[in-house]
């Protein structure tokens, strides 16, 4: 039977990884190809990578990691998917369907949308059609506003006053393939999971549904896969700072019966 | 060399970087007349059906596929393997390739309770030996990402099966021809396993 799956989460900032906090906080982890070497050597299921550059100039000239520059998001992809044999899934500053063939075309297997399919809905249909559902992630980041899942947009800084559930509804309608549900409350936080709204998000559509955002320790990813029939868990910082901390999370879930690869 | 069919859709490029990584010669063949310096041929796929088959016709590739896939080895990825086979009803009807008789069904009509599309690693269940499966373990996953399943009338064909809910082929082998419903290319060592496996086919 299908396996769950326990992605990372990279965010890219001018051709940097960081690690994030709030959306909002920008910590240098690292150099984005090295970053990729390790995450491959650690056998991960998929890697997803988010560019928040706000100028989309990239620059991996640090001399400390003697590697060559890169001047755009399109040679990063390509680089990375040279060294990388998992699914690949690139997301941040996708506006059009021109923005999309670029990042397949350099070896990207799925993109995702957040603020540019909330701008431009036909983008979902356009992007499936063309790519195939499966290939169109709906990064859903939300806070929570007055007890509802509200989505945000624009790096979180937007109130949509739409309804998390609403909008991925919408989303399914217009042939989306996967939820990349993000919790800005909880982003760098490491107070664990948001079940409740991963639980009502995950009843209400058929999309498989990747939940991100909180995640403290193994024991919060185990939790989730007890307690809620999701697809995949992703975390971010956890896997920057702790040692070896994929393959033994990996290693913990499957000694708690779940089913992980 | 392996040539690496390039009818205009979906990702080449994930095969050809698996393939360059393992040191495997090959080539993007982007007209038909390309076919003769190969041999083996891999048609990869993401997409719909519909217009993968409008292309393969389109640029002459079907025939001259087909033709090669009599004589040589040849390997299906994903929607390349639904498109050996005869017939889909992915938006619509189509004719496939028809290499293996049978069809490609969606999982919608079966499955009411997983969520779809399928997108995720799974094991495979091995139905008989086949030199494409050297040295790959029982408890090997692979990551499959579809919605729509294939269902060969000669059941003898199916190489391995995987369950979502119902069993389905996920991997075919018949003669030469040869179809994996997962990606390879996609699939961390195994994969990778599977892709030199077909390499070293004769």
């Amino acid at each position: 039977m299908i396996k769950k799956r326990l992605i990372p989460v990279l965010y890219i900032k001018n051709g940097l990884i960081v690690r994030s906090e709030g959306f909002s906080y920008h910590q240098n982890i690292g150099n984005v190809i090295n970053e990729a070497k390790r995450y491959n050597e650690w056998n991960v299921d998929e890697l997803i990578y988010i560019d928040i550059s706000r100028k989309k100039n990239y620059d991996l000239r640090r001399d400390d990691h003697g590697v060559k520059s890169y001047n755009s998001i399109g040679e990063i992809i390509n680089a990375i998917s040279k060294i990388c044999f998992m699914p690949l899934t690139f997301g941040g500053g996708i506006r059009n369907i021109k923005d999309i063939d670029y990042r397949i075309k350099n070896g990207a297997d799925k993109i995702t949308l957040n603020t540019g399919a909330f701008e431009n809905p036909k983008l979902i249909s356009e992007a499936a059609e063309k790519y195939g559902s499966q290939a169109v992630v709906i990064s859903v980041d939300y806070k929570i506003v007055k007890g509802q899942p509200i989505l945000f947009t624009d790096f979180g800084q937007k109130n949509t006053k739409t309804t998390v559930l609403n909008w991925i509804k919408k989303c399914e309608e217009l042939g989306a393939g996967e939820i990349f549900l993000n919790s800005i409350d909880r982003d760098g936080k490491a107070n664990g999971y948001d079940l409740t709204t991963i639980k009502k998000v995950v009843k209400s559509t058929k999309l498989p549904v990747i939940a991100c955002g909180g995640a403290h320790n193994v024991s919060d990813f185990i939790k989730l896969a007890r307690d809620v029939n999701i697809s995949a868990i992703a975390a971010g910082n956890i896997f920057h700072f702790t040692e070896l901390s994929y393959p033994l999370a990996k290693t913990l879930l499957k000694k708690g019966g779940l089913n992980f690869r | 060399m392996i040539g690496i069919i390039n009818y205009g859709v979906g990702n080449l490029r994930s095969v050809e970087n698996a393939l360059n990584f393992l040191n495997i010669p090959n080539t993007i063949i982007g007209k038909p007349v390309e076919i003769k310096k190969c041999n083996k041929l891999i048609l990869p796929g993401v997409g719909a059906f519909g217009p993968a088959i409008k292309k393969l016709n389109e640029l002459g590739f079907a025939k001259e596929f087909i033709r090669f896939g009599g004589q040589k080895p040849i390997l299906g990825i994903c929607l390349g393997m639904q498109l050996l086979f005869e017939e889909s009803c992915e938006y619509g009807h189509h004719k496939g390739l028809g290499l293996i008789k049978g069809k490609v069904l969606p999982f919608s009509k079966k499955i009411k309770k997983l969520p779809l599309p399928l997108i995720g690693w799974n094991e495979i269940k091995t139905k008989r030996k086949s030199p494409l499966l050297q040295d790959i373990s029982n408890d090997a996953a692979f990551y499959f990402v579809h919605s729509f399943y294939c269902e060969p009338t000669d059941k003898s064909v199916i190489l391995a099966s995987t369950d979502y809910g119902i069993k389905f082929a996920s991997i075919i082998n018949k003669n030469n021809i040869y179809g994996c419903q997962f990606h390879p290319e996609k699939s961390q060592s195994a994969g990778l396993k599977i892709l030199e496996n077909f390499n070293k086919l004769i």
